[in-house]
């Protein structure tokens, strides 16, 4: 009996390394506390540390004498920032990402679906390159392709004075908002590049929806008399829909919070991330950059809590 | 199976796909075309001549030289630190249950999800607040922690696919922890770190947003970009630039994509 009873309970193991390894097995809770604490304490401290840090300086303001910060708690920040001028920037910035996410969708769906329901092998791994490359691809090599694309004497208008089309592009620049001196400087220049730059964020979570779509179902639909219209409108459409919108939290987000491209390719007047930057940079009003951040932080939050109703979070 | 007919995509779908992708890879195109231009003072399209002369001049600038090594150093360590807090983070959570789980995969995806501004105000703030002057490793802070969920997603999903009876059958075979990390457990995610690191540093060599607020007087690659972007000093130059950025982040993708494309979720197809 004792030799069994030994053979099963083995001995502990000897030097630190297997003591450590039986403390760790008998006491999971510690493992589990070893491997998440670096994590944490980095993304705790260093991330959620400064967001906070941030996010409680918005509700200090400014002394408008001495340019310091005054520390006390005040909502004299957020009045600021709902001032007519800042609004409209607010406004601007939201009606551009949403624009630009409406586009991005448009154009990312036939990618989409051509990769999903009829590219296969060789094609397949053609389209998913021909994704990834561009997403991953410089985002400041990107913006600089659309400045030599966009210039007065670049390709854009060489193709249009080629096709004797010169004058359609002048009276789209004469147009208001839209238009400006040349592309480079005008809202259309900004809407092309975030569309460009945002677009392929778009694509994979659409894919992945599309693909995941029985394709029986389809053939029920027009086996009961649908037509490819009414069976894009009521079967695929709908199970496409969650990741739509997955993609869409990407196009919007980073449209939100961008500030190189408006400032690189556009006119003068400022986006949400533009205000920002003005704001802690050659203003100082730190207080108010703040209060700016909050903006697409509490947009964000409106935007995922309702994509997770729609179960965008599964198709990501 | 149906007939034929369904297999076949309807040519409006096909002329729609094939205008999406020309539009993504077109302006790319276009800069390898202008990294030979010979005109210096504006971007006239078409060239009026071809050139490989500004390979030489950009060969011979300094401060790009040292934009690329102080790009390559930043990279370099923040993925390794994003690979280490990475592993450990899904680690802990695909091997185990515990509350709040949703929670920290959320902490984790915020840097990105969030928009890059935020991310770098709050680290400027902080560092401001800190007294922590700006040096490399400010910008490093930065960028390892906006790295750190790009090495999670890849490990996170490759855990999920490692059956917890290898694990058992290691140490039922007398293995301690350490042995089973080191003998079944790390040839196992091995690719997909590999990869994840990968993604990592095109991410970090790539990111400008972040940086524009973490460092001081250095620039990275993308800013000196970036001040080329704003004031041209000679714009020759930042075509090759630009055109050999290109080049160089599409190995670390290609590479990504060759060490997982077997596996159930393919590297990079979230960035």
């Amino acid at each position: 009996m004792t030799v069994i009873a030994e053979s099963i309970i083995l001995p502990e193991r000897r030097g630190t390394a297997g003591r450590l390894s039986d403390f760790f097995w008998r006491h999971p809770h510690v493992l589990l506390a070893v491997l998440l604490g670096p994590p944490l304490l980095w993304l705790g401290i260093v991330y959620l540390g400064s967001l906070f840090a941030l996010l409680l300086q918005s509700f200090f303001s400014i002394d408008d004498f001495s340019g310091l910060i005054n520390y006390e708690f005040t909502l004299a920040t957020y009045r600021q920032l709902l001032s007519e001028t800042n609004l409209d920037i607010i406004i601007r910035t939201v009606t551009m990402a949403a624009v630009v996410t409406l586009v991005s969708a448009l154009i990312a769906f036939p990618i989409a679906y051509y990769a999903a329901r009829y590219a296969r092998g060789k094609w397949k791994v053609l389209f998913y390159l021909g994704v990834m490359l561009p997403l991953w691809s410089s985002y400041l090599v990107k913006i600089y392709a659309w400045k030599l694309v966009l210039a007065k004497e670049g390709i854009v208008t060489w193709f249009f004075e080629k096709l004797n089309l010169l004058w359609l592009l002048d009276a789209w620049l004469a147009l208001p908002v839209v238009g400006g001196n040349s592309l480079s400087v005008s809202y259309t220049g900004t809407f092309v590049v975030f569309v460009y730059v945002w677009m392929p964020f778009m694509i994979l979570p659409i894919q992945a929806a599309l693909e995941r779509v029985p394709s029986n179902l389809i053939e029920a639909s027009s086996d009961l008399g649908g037509t490819p219209a009414q069976t894009f409108r009521y079967v695929l459409f709908p199970l496409a829909l969650p990741g739509i919108v997955a993609g869409s939290i990407f196009t919007f987000s980073l449209t939100l919070g961008d500030y190189i491209i408006p400032q690189i390719i556009g006119s003068s007047r400022l986006f949400i991330g533009q205000a920002v930057y003005a704001q802690q940079g050659t203003a100082g009003n730190i207080p108010l950059a703040a209060a700016f951040t909050v903006v697409p932080i509490v947009i964000m939050g409106l935007y995922l809590w309702m994509a997770k109703r729609m179960g965008a979070f599964d198709a990501l | 199976m149906r007939s034929e007919k369904s297999n076949r995509a309807p040519l409006s779908l096909k002329i729609a796909a094939a205008a999406g992708l020309a539009f993504m890879h077109l302006p790319i195109l276009l800069i390898f075309l202008y990294a030979f231009t010979t005109e210096e003072k504006s971007y006239q399209f078409p060239p009026p001549g071809l050139t490989t002369q500004w390979f030489g001049v950009a060969w011979d600038r300094p401060d790009v030289w040292a934009a690329l090594a102080l790009s390559v150093k930043v990279a370099s360590i923040a993925t390794a630190t994003a690979l280490v807090l990475g592993t450990l983070c899904a680690a802990a959570i695909s091997q185990t249950r515990f509350f709040g789980r949703e929670t920290i995969s959320l902490l984790v995806i915020l840097p990105i999800a969030l928009p890059g501004i935020i991310t770098g105000i709050a680290l400027r703030s902080a560092f401001s607040m800190a007294d922590i002057p700006f040096s490399f490793w400010t910008i490093v802070l930065g960028h390892a922690t906006f790295c750190i969920v790009v090495v999670y997603n890849n490990a996170v999903a490759r855990f999920r696919r490692i059956s917890g009876s290898l694990i058992e059958a290691s140490m039922d075979l007398g293995a301690d922890g350490f042995q089973t990390f080191r003998y079944v457990i790390l040839p196992n995610i091995g690719t997909a770190l590999l990869a994840g690191g990968m993604l990592a540093f095109a991410l970090s060599f790539d990111e400008v947003i972040v940086t524009t607020f973490t460092a001081g007087q250095q620039s990275t690659l993308p800013i000196w970009m970036l001040e080329e972007l704003i004031r041209p000093r000679q714009r020759p130059v930042t075509n090759v630039v630009a055109m050999i950025v290109v080049v160089v982040t599409f190995l670390p993708i290609l590479g990504a994509y060759y060490l997982t494309r077997d596996g159930d979720q393919i590297a990079g197809a979230s960035k």
